[in-house]
């Protein structure tokens, strides 16, 4: 069997136009060997919860820098799953006022990954909880 | 949970098809008994195949085409690769981002697939992957390659048809002429048409189809097609040429002969392919090539016995003619 590869989504849910930080992501998993599928700016959860499904995924990365995460970041799990889609691992970053994390991370996202975050504790994180299929 | 993938994908399901494209990628066992039953359920999508050079516009192109097929009521499978990093093995997909008009489509499907080292324009599996979607129902697979140079050009034995995207400023009329990926075309098409150069370069590549046409018994000429994809110009006409030269193939019999020198040469290549990789798992295994590699590197051995002698150990049989 070759060797298997991390396929991460970087996406960015909503009407958000700062999109350096998931650029430079991409570049950093690109780096760190995984293939990453980069979608763009202004992306609905259907449409990023459909690129994890053709893509196989095993990571979906979601950006957001306009306060919407509250209500995106946890639609994308709820429809990761309808999708049978429940063993990606679903990670964010942003700007996400600290008391808000919690619930985030109740409601499946693995963790979140603020401003200064170094990177390699972002790939470490991703390595380290991706789930085989 | 155990899903029946083979009825799956004959179904469509977007699910199945997706997780047995990773099993080809990854060269997992899965993947064989898989593609083993779904096998007879292929060869009813038709395939085109999109090349260019890095920036010419295949990814918008593809998207425009898939917009016009949409409209037919067609359904669309896409493969696009993207080159793998010699160095670290990683990739950063993004033909995906021309093409969000279709992310919630279900009339669409669209995977990305790294090349992960392979050479010729696509990725090892990516024939794999189409049979997948041509098995999941799909009435088109657009392959679209990684951005090409001048001998990138095994999307010509995957496809039904060829299009070679061009765009102004690259090179002279001698570019044009040379062999490689630009007599792979069925179809040419001249992209980013507003951009200055553009009617020159229409007319070397239409200078180049003239001569083909002298030198070379030809009985389909291929159309060159000016387009502004990211404006939607031209998509029709693009389409058009597509649809007439599938009529050509269809009526000439030429299809049938396509695919018959398809099928000789990737069986070949299977064959190639597992027998190297088999070899390979062996010699590593017992860390037997790093020996031979050392003995090498002191002249004890050559390349040349040593292949001999590995193909003499592992495949008796060939040297009993």
């Amino acid at each position: 069997m070759a060797e298997k590869k991390i396929k991460i989504i970087v996406a960015k849910p909503g009407l958000d136009g700062h999109d350096r930080g998931a650029k430079l992501l991409s570049r950093i998993f690109a780096e760190a060997g995984m293939e990453v599928v980069y979608t763009g700016l202004r992306q609905t959860p259907e449409m990023i919860v459909e690129a994890a499904l053709q893509e196989d995924a095993d990571v979906v990365g979601l950006s957001s820098l306009s306060g919407v995460h509250n209500y995106f970041f946890p639609k994308v799990v709820e429809l990761l799953k309808a999708k049978k889609l429940g063993n990606v691992l679903v990670v964010g970053g942003g700007i996400i006022p600290l008391e808000d994390i919690p619930t985030l991370k109740k409601l499946g996202i693995a963790e979140i990954f603020g401003p200064g975050t170094s990177t390699d504790t972002i790939v470490g994180f991703i390595k380290a909880n991706v789930k085989s299929k | 949970m155990d899903i029946d993938y083979v009825a799956e994908i004959l179904e469509g399901s977007p699910l199945a098809m997706a997780r047995v494209m990773t099993w080809l990628e990854n060269e997992d066992e899965r993947a064989r008994s898989c593609m083993e039953k779904i096998y007879p359920h292929t060869g009813n999508a038709y395939v085109l195949g999109i090349t260019g050079s890095p920036g010419t516009g295949k990814s918008t192109l593809t998207d425009g085409v898939t917009w016009q097929l949409r409209n037919k009521e067609l359904t669309v499978g896409i493969v696009a690769v993207d080159p793998s990093s010699p160095f670290t093995g990683g990739a950063l997909l993004g033909d995906r981002i021309r093409m969000t008009r279709h992310s919630a489509d279900p009339g669409v499907f669209m995977r990305s697939m790294a090349t992960r080292g392979y050479l010729g324009g696509l990725a090892q599996f990516t024939r794999g992957a189409v049979k997948v979607l041509d098995a999941g129902g799909k009435d088109f697979v657009i392959i679209e390659t990684v951005g090409v140079g001048q001998d990138e050009v095994d999307v010509m034995r995957v496809a039904d048809t060829t299009c070679v995207v061009l765009v102004p400023g690259l090179g002279d009329v001698i570019q044009s002429m040379k062999a490689g990926i630009m007599e792979i075309a069925d179809i040419y098409v001249i992209n980013k048409y507003d951009r200055p150069g553009a009617d020159q370069l229409f007319a070397e590549v239409q200078f180049r189809v003239d001569q083909d046409s002298s030198i070379k018994d030809r009985s389909w000429v291929p159309p060159v097609i000016a387009t502004v994809a990211v404006e939607g110009k031209g998509e029709d006409d693009f389409l058009e040429a597509i649809t007439a030269h599938r009529t050509y193939l269809e009526q000439s019999g030429k299809l049938l002969e396509k695919r018959r020198n398809r099928i000789h040469e990737e069986t070949l290549q299977m064959i190639h392919h597992e027998l190297f990789r088999i070899i390979r798992e062996r010699l590593t295994k017992d860390s037997r090539i790093e020996q031979m590699v050392e003995e090498i590197m002191n002249h004890k051995l050559n390349p040349y016995n040593v292949v001999e002698k590995v193909v003499d150990e592992w495949l008796p049989a060939s040297r009993l003619k």
